[in-house]
């Protein structure tokens, strides 16, 4: 830890990923021997079998693999949304038995609320503090992404990336520990989406939240994550887990990028021509 | 779907009036024609309403269909939506109050009207549950439908940030099923509008629908009668057009999308 | 696992019937203990539909209602679904005719019987005109409706393939509207059986309506009123789930997204 907040006070542009000797670190998020069986009409439908997955404090791991292939449905068992038809998860020690808000979901920007403004939006959860503190964060987090001037706006007046950002502050304004993000960017167009991708990792960088990001994307699993954990077909077991060690900001023309990224690619069994 | 060019602007008040005007025309011209002795041009009808007018009888006669239907009305939206929120949330409680719904909707709030008057005897408050009944049904299965609607993405929301059950119908599920409860609570009104003239022509002895029994009965003024039945179809339009300039403002700031 | 979850199965599907048995004790009880023994029980109301059956009276009823209720509903889609449709496509039509129709809809069709009585006396005709009218309006409206809700592109297509008028008429937007037609007919089907009691119960001799005027007029038989009620439930729904398994012919139901 100590290595991580050095090297970030004295280079700010430059984020080097979570460090230090895993063993001795105790991973945030362990899940174990998940199995996911879908009963529909009569036969069951593996979905996820035999998933082991950790993750450590601060890490953005992505789960990567083709559409359909049950990661959105692990992300959904480890938010507590869905209970594993075999298997735990356990966070900080504990096992997940719901929601909670200390892991927030951020689904595609649908997920805003139409009737509140960008306002009542991101103070959604905060029902808890006094009227101040809650005026307070909800600035603190409209300025974070980037919506000054569309407090009193309603969603519909808003852009895609703009409603995908509202959502991320909604999450971000009650301090949660995880954030869980399912393909939040598939209903942008791919301009916006490269915006929002350098958005969500400044975000990450101002408030260090571990992070889950799932996608089908692969250029955008290797330019976001620390860890790309490639996820077979359905049922989906774990193919690979990917290190992308390269610092922040990482540039998409260097060898090593493109080194890595064609391993994914290889590893998924995708040529290089189109 | 327009074949003949775009429209002016001009044409949206020309068509109606042109329209109106020949129906009036054909109207006054069959009574002349016919050589009727009953039936009333629209002169007499224009005639009729102002004797209304002055007798100081329309006035008086619209307030108190429009009390008997807001009593109705309200008190059925009032245990309508609570209802219809808690069946919606638990599908099962549905399942089982389902048929019993199937089976008292099409029953005619009409046919109610003896049952009705054994137990209010006759008067206003059996032309009130008349109309409470007429406005229950729709209401309710308006708003179970739209609890059933609310996208499961806003309730995991709710749920991940905490809320507890009832919050989360309060916060989340009530304003996201407020457009389909809306829309339910308009086609309500309407029929509830049908029903207070049919209750007032059997069951009590003021208001738009006596006005149009009884001007028959009592002389045979279907001038009158005529003349009841537009204020009938104008004060209801009244009431559908507010309504729905009510759902405008809401669905445009919120950006959901009605269908009538 | 077979067995267990039928019989599981088999406790659910009985909840409802389980409810209704609740509610018809409830109604037993409440009529028992009753200070003035006016209104019937569940028994009382089954012995008379039992003795209107036996009467020969029930079936003769149904029938008339459901005749009146049928040519009422047919004369009235058959003059409506082509003129709101036609009333759909001109533009300048709807916009001449839109506020005629605003202003009568409001209009309770029996707000019309004196007029009804009037040119057609009292009789069968009185009540199918009323019958007419409570579908007409909504039937119009609903082609209107449906035939805006066509999507431009379509027609254009239509257009692009040099279809005729009358083809695009036929091969085009009847096909279009005709989902939304159908749910439209099953409503204001129902509503036809609100009106078509209602009208006998002003109009005619003969019919549902007409028992329960009829059987509390000549007797106070209150049993025989409930039983008419209840057969005017029983008949509304079984019309309104006729209507329904229209809309699930499979060549319709593209037209339903996700019910």
């Amino acid at each position: 830890m100590e290595q991580t907040m050095a090297a970030t006070s004295m280079a700010k542009t430059v984020m080097t990923p979570a460090q230090g000797p895993r063993s001795a670190r105790t991973p945030k998020l362990r899940a174990e021997g998940i199995d996911m069986i879908f009963a529909r009409d009569g036969t069951s439908v593996p979905v996820l079998e035999n998933v082991k997955l950790e993750v450590h404090d601060g890490e953005f791991v992505c789960l990567l693999g083709p559409s359909g292939c049950g990661k959105s449905t692990l992300l959904n068992v480890i938010a507590g949304f869905l209970s594993p038809t075999r298997g735990h998860v356990l966070i900080d020690g504990e096992a997940v038995r719901g929601p909670d808000p200390r892991r927030i979901f951020v689904f595609q920007e649908r997920g805003v609320f139409p009737w509140l403004t960008v306002e009542g939006n991101i103070g959604f959860g905060l029902f808890k503090l006094s009227r101040k503190e809650r005026a307070e964060r909800i600035a603190h987090y409209v300025t974070l992404v980037g919506l000054q001037g569309f407090e009193k706006a309603y969603p519909q007046e808003l852009s895609g990336g703009m409603k995908q950002r509202l959502e991320v502050a909604r999450a971000l304004a009650v301090n949660p520990d995880m954030l869980f993000l399912d393909e939040p960017f598939g209903a942008l167009d791919s301009i916006t989406r490269l915006i929002m991708r350098r958005e969500l990792l400044r975000i990450w960088e101002a408030e260090r939240k571990t992070i889950i990001f799932v996608t089908h994307d692969i250029e955008e699993a290797v330019q976001l994550s620390d860890r790309v954990v490639v996820m077979s077909a359905r049922p989906a077991k774990i193919q690979r887990i990917v290190d992308i060690d390269i610092a922040h900001p990482r540039d998409i023309s260097s060898s090593r990028y493109l080194a890595l990224r064609d391993g994914i690619f290889e590893q998924i069994g995708l040529a290089h021509k189109v | 779907m327009n074949l003949l060019g775009q429209t002016m602007k001009w044409e949206r008040y020309f068509w109606p009036l042109f329209a109106a005007g020949v129906f009036l025309l054909l109207w006054h011209f069959s009574v002349l024609w016919s050589h009727t002795r009953i039936f009333p041009s629209p002169l007499d009808v224009g005639r009729g309403t102002t004797e209304l007018i002055r007798k100081g009888v329309l006035f008086n006669y619209v307030i108190d269909s429009l009390r008997r239907v807001s009593s109705g009305y309200l008190s059925a939206a009032a245990l309508a939506i609570p209802v219809g929120l808690l069946l919606g949330w638990y599908p099962s409680a549905a399942a089982v109050v389902n048929p019993t719904i199937q089976m008292l909707r099409p029953i005619s709030p009409i046919a109610w009207i003896p049952v009705s008057i054994i137990w209010f005897g006759v008067g206003d408050t059996a032309a009130i549950y008349l109309i409470f009944l007429a406005s229950f049904f729709p209401i309710l299965v308006a708003t179970i439908n739209g609890v059933r609607n609310v996208p499961s993405m806003y309730r995991r929301a709710g749920r991940n940030f905490g809320l507890s059950p009832a919050k989360l119908i309060a916060r989340v599920v009530f304003p996201a099923a407020l457009p389909q409860v809306i829309v339910g609570l308009r086609i309500a009104l309407g029929i509830a509008w049908l029903v207070v003239v049919a209750a007032e022509m059997i069951a009590v002895d003021s208001g738009l629908g006596y006005l149009v029994i009884d001007s028959r009965n009592s002389g045979k003024r279907y001038d009158l009668v005529v003349a009841a039945m537009i204020l009938i179809g104008l004060t209801g339009l009244a009431l559908d057009t507010i309504f729905r300039r009510v759902e405008k403002l809401r669905s445009v700031r919120w950006g959901f999308r009605n269908e009538s | 696992m077979g067995t267990a979850l039928s019989k599981v199965k088999l406790g659910i599907r009985l909840r409802p019937v389980a409810f209704v048995a609740v509610l018809l004790l409830a109604w037993h009880v409440a009529a028992r203990h009753q200070t003035v023994p006016l209104l019937p029980g569940p028994l009382a109301v089954a012995g008379g539909i039992v003795e209107l059956a036996q009467r020969g009276l029930l079936l003769k009823y149904i029938v008339a209602s459901l005749f009146r209720v049928t040519w009422g509903f047919a004369m009235a889609a058959m003059l409506a679904i082509p003129l709101g449709l036609a009333i759909g496509w001109y533009r300048r039509s709807e916009m001449a005719l839109n506020p005629l129709i605003q202003i009568f809809r409001p209009i309770s069709p029996l707000a019309w019987i004196p007029i009804s009585i009037l040119w057609f006396g009292v009789g069968d005709m009185a009540a199918i005109f009323l019958i007419f009218l409570g579908s007409f309006l909504p039937l119009t409206v609903t082609a209107m409706n449906a035939v805006a809700s066509i999507p431009p592109v379509t027609v254009r297509a239509g257009r692009n393939f040099g279809l005729s008028q009358p083809q695009l008429v036929y091969r085009v937007l009847y096909p279009a509207v005709a989902p939304q037609l159908i749910i439209g007919l099953r409503i204001t089907l129902g509503i036809a059986w609100l009106v078509v009691v209602a009208a006998e119960m002003i109009a005619v001799n003969s019919g549902l309506g007409f028992l329960i005027v009829d059987a509390r007029n000549a007797g106070n038989r209150y049993d025989l009123v409930v039983a008419g009620m209840v057969m005017i439930g029983v008949i509304g729904l079984l019309l309104d789930i006729g209507m329904r398994s229209m809309e699930n012919i499979r060549s319709l139901r593209w037209g339903y997204s996700e019910d």
